[in-house]
C-alpha cells in the first residue's frame, strides 16, 4: 500500500478525502514539529500551563508550543489533544470488529451512514482477498456485554439493508501488543506514539 | 481503579476530555470552567485517572499518515499449536503497533506504522519470512469514521 495511492483516490463529497488532498503536499514535519511530537507522545504535562511546560523541554517558547500545535491540529497532524480511555477499565469487555461485505456500487454512501451510527468508533473500507475473504466494510462496536455489541451490529445490518451480503462479528479475545507508532530519534523508554486509527 | 472508583465529576470530566481540550492558553483551567470546578482540582482527578490506570494516556492523538509515515491493518491464519511461536515472531517487529487475538480462521490481527509508507511492504515480507504465513494486508481504502467515544 502506498499513502499517495490512498490519498488520491477518488472520492467525491467525502470531507475526510477532501482534506486529505489538501494535506498532500505538506505532510510530514518540520524539526520543530517533530521535535514537540516527540515531546508530548507519551503525554501532555498535567500543569496548569502545558505549552511552557513542553517548551522547556524543547527549546521554544509557550507562544510557539501553542501555535505549533494549533496548526498540527488544522492540519490534521493532531486529531485532538484528548483522554484517551483504557476500554477494559471503563467497563467495556466487548469489543468487536464487524466486517460486511457490501456491494461496491453503494458502499462510498453507506459507510458514511453506518460511521454515524451510535456505538461506532471506527469505521473503514478496505479491501477483499477472495476467496477467504468477502468483507469490504470494517466497523469497530464497543460494549459493556456482547449482547450490547449484538444489539448495535443489528442497528448496522438493518441500514445496510440488500447491499449487504454477509458479515461477521469479530470478537478481540486478547490483547498481544498494544504499543504504538514508533518515531525515530525518540528517546529511548518513550518510543510510543499514541495514533488513533487503524490504516 | 475501576469505574466504581469514579465519582460523578469524574465522570463528566472524563466523558468532556474524551471530545478534546481546547488549545487555549490555559486549556486546564477552561475545561474546569466548564465543568464548574478548580483547575487544581482537575489537574488532580486527572493525575489520579492516569495513575490508576482508568486513561491510557492524556495527550495528542496523532494521524499516522500525516506524520509521513505508513499504517495498515493485516492479519494471519495461525495454527493453534503454533500460536505462540507466531505470536512472539510477530510482536518482535517493532513496526507492530498493536495485536489482537481474534476470533475467526483469521485469528491474528495487528496493525502495521512506519516511518515510510514504502517500508510497508517489506515488514510484510518479513513477517512472512518470520512466520512462514501468507499475510492479508488490508489497508484502508476509505476512511468513513474515526472517533473513540466511550461514555461513562
Amino acid at each position: 500500500m502506498s499513502v499517495s495511492t490512498s490519498l488520491s483516490r477518488p472520492a467525491p463529497n467525502s470531507d475526510v478525502h477532501n482534506r486529505d488532498a489538501q494535506q498532500r503536499d505538506d505532510r510530514g514535519l518540520d524539526a520543530a514539529d517533530r521535535a514537540i511530537v516527540l515531546a508530548t507522545q507519551t503525554g501532555l504535562p498535567l500543569v496548569p500551563d502545558p505549552w511552557s511546560a513542553v517548551g522547556r523541554e524543547v527549546g521554544m517558547s509557550g507562544e510557539e508550543v501553542l501555535e505549533r500545535m494549533r496548526a498540527m491540529q488544522a492540519r490534521g497532524v493532531i486529531r485532538r489533544v484528548a483522554a484517551v480511555p483504557n476500554h477494559y477499565r471503563l467497563g467495556y469487555v466487548a469489543n468487536g470488529m464487524t466486517v460486511w461485505d457490501v456491494d461496491d456500487a453503494q458502499i462510498a454512501r453507506l459507510g458514511r451512514e453506518v460511521a454515524a451510527i451510535e456505538g461506532v468508533s471506527h469505521c473503514y473500507r478496505r479491501p477483499r482477498h477472495l476467496p477467504h475473504w468477502p468483507y469490504n466494510l470494517f466497523a469497530m462496536l464497543h460494549g459493556r456485554s456482547r449482547d450490547e455489541v449484538e444489539r448495535q451490529a443489528a442497528a448496522l445490518r438493518e441500514r445496510l439493508g440488500e447491499a449487504c451480503r454477509d458479515h461477521r462479528i469479530l470478537y478481540s479475545s486478547r490483547i498481544l501488543k498494544k504499543t504504538g507508532l514508533r518515531l525515530a530519534g525518540a528517546r529511548p523508554g518513550t518510543a510510543s506514539t499514541a495514533t488513533e486509527g487503524r490504516g | 481503579m475501576t469505574l466504581d472508583d469514579l465519582d460523578g465529576v469524574d465522570r463528566r470530566m472524563l466523558n468532556r476530555l474524551q471530545d478534546g481540550l481546547p488549545l487555549v492558553a490555559r486549556p486546564y483551567a477552561a475545561v474546569a470552567d466548564e465543568l464548574g470546578i478548580d483547575e487544581g482540582d482537575l489537574l488532580e482527578r486527572l493525575e489520579r485517572l492516569c495513575g490508576g490506570g482508568v486513561l491510557s494516556r492524556f495527550g495528542p492523538m496523532f494521524h499516522a499518515e500525516r506524520l509521513g509515515g505508513g499504517l495498515t491493518l493485516a492479519a494471519l491464519a495461525v495454527p493453534e499449536a503454533d500460536f505462540g511461536r507466531v505470536s512472539e515472531a510477530v510482536n518482535a517487529l517493532p513496526e507492530v503497533a498493536h495485536n489482537y487475538r481474534r476470533e475467526h480462521e483469521l485469528n491474528m490481527w495487528f496493525v502495521l506504522a512506519t516511518e515510510t509508507p514504502e517500508r510497508i511492504n517489506e515488514v510484510i515480507e518479513e513477517v512472512e519470512a518470520a512466520t512462514g504465513l501468507p499475510v492479508f494486508n488490508m489497508p484502508k481504502e476509505e476512511e468513513f469514521h474515526v472517533r473513540l467515544h466511550l461514555p461513562v
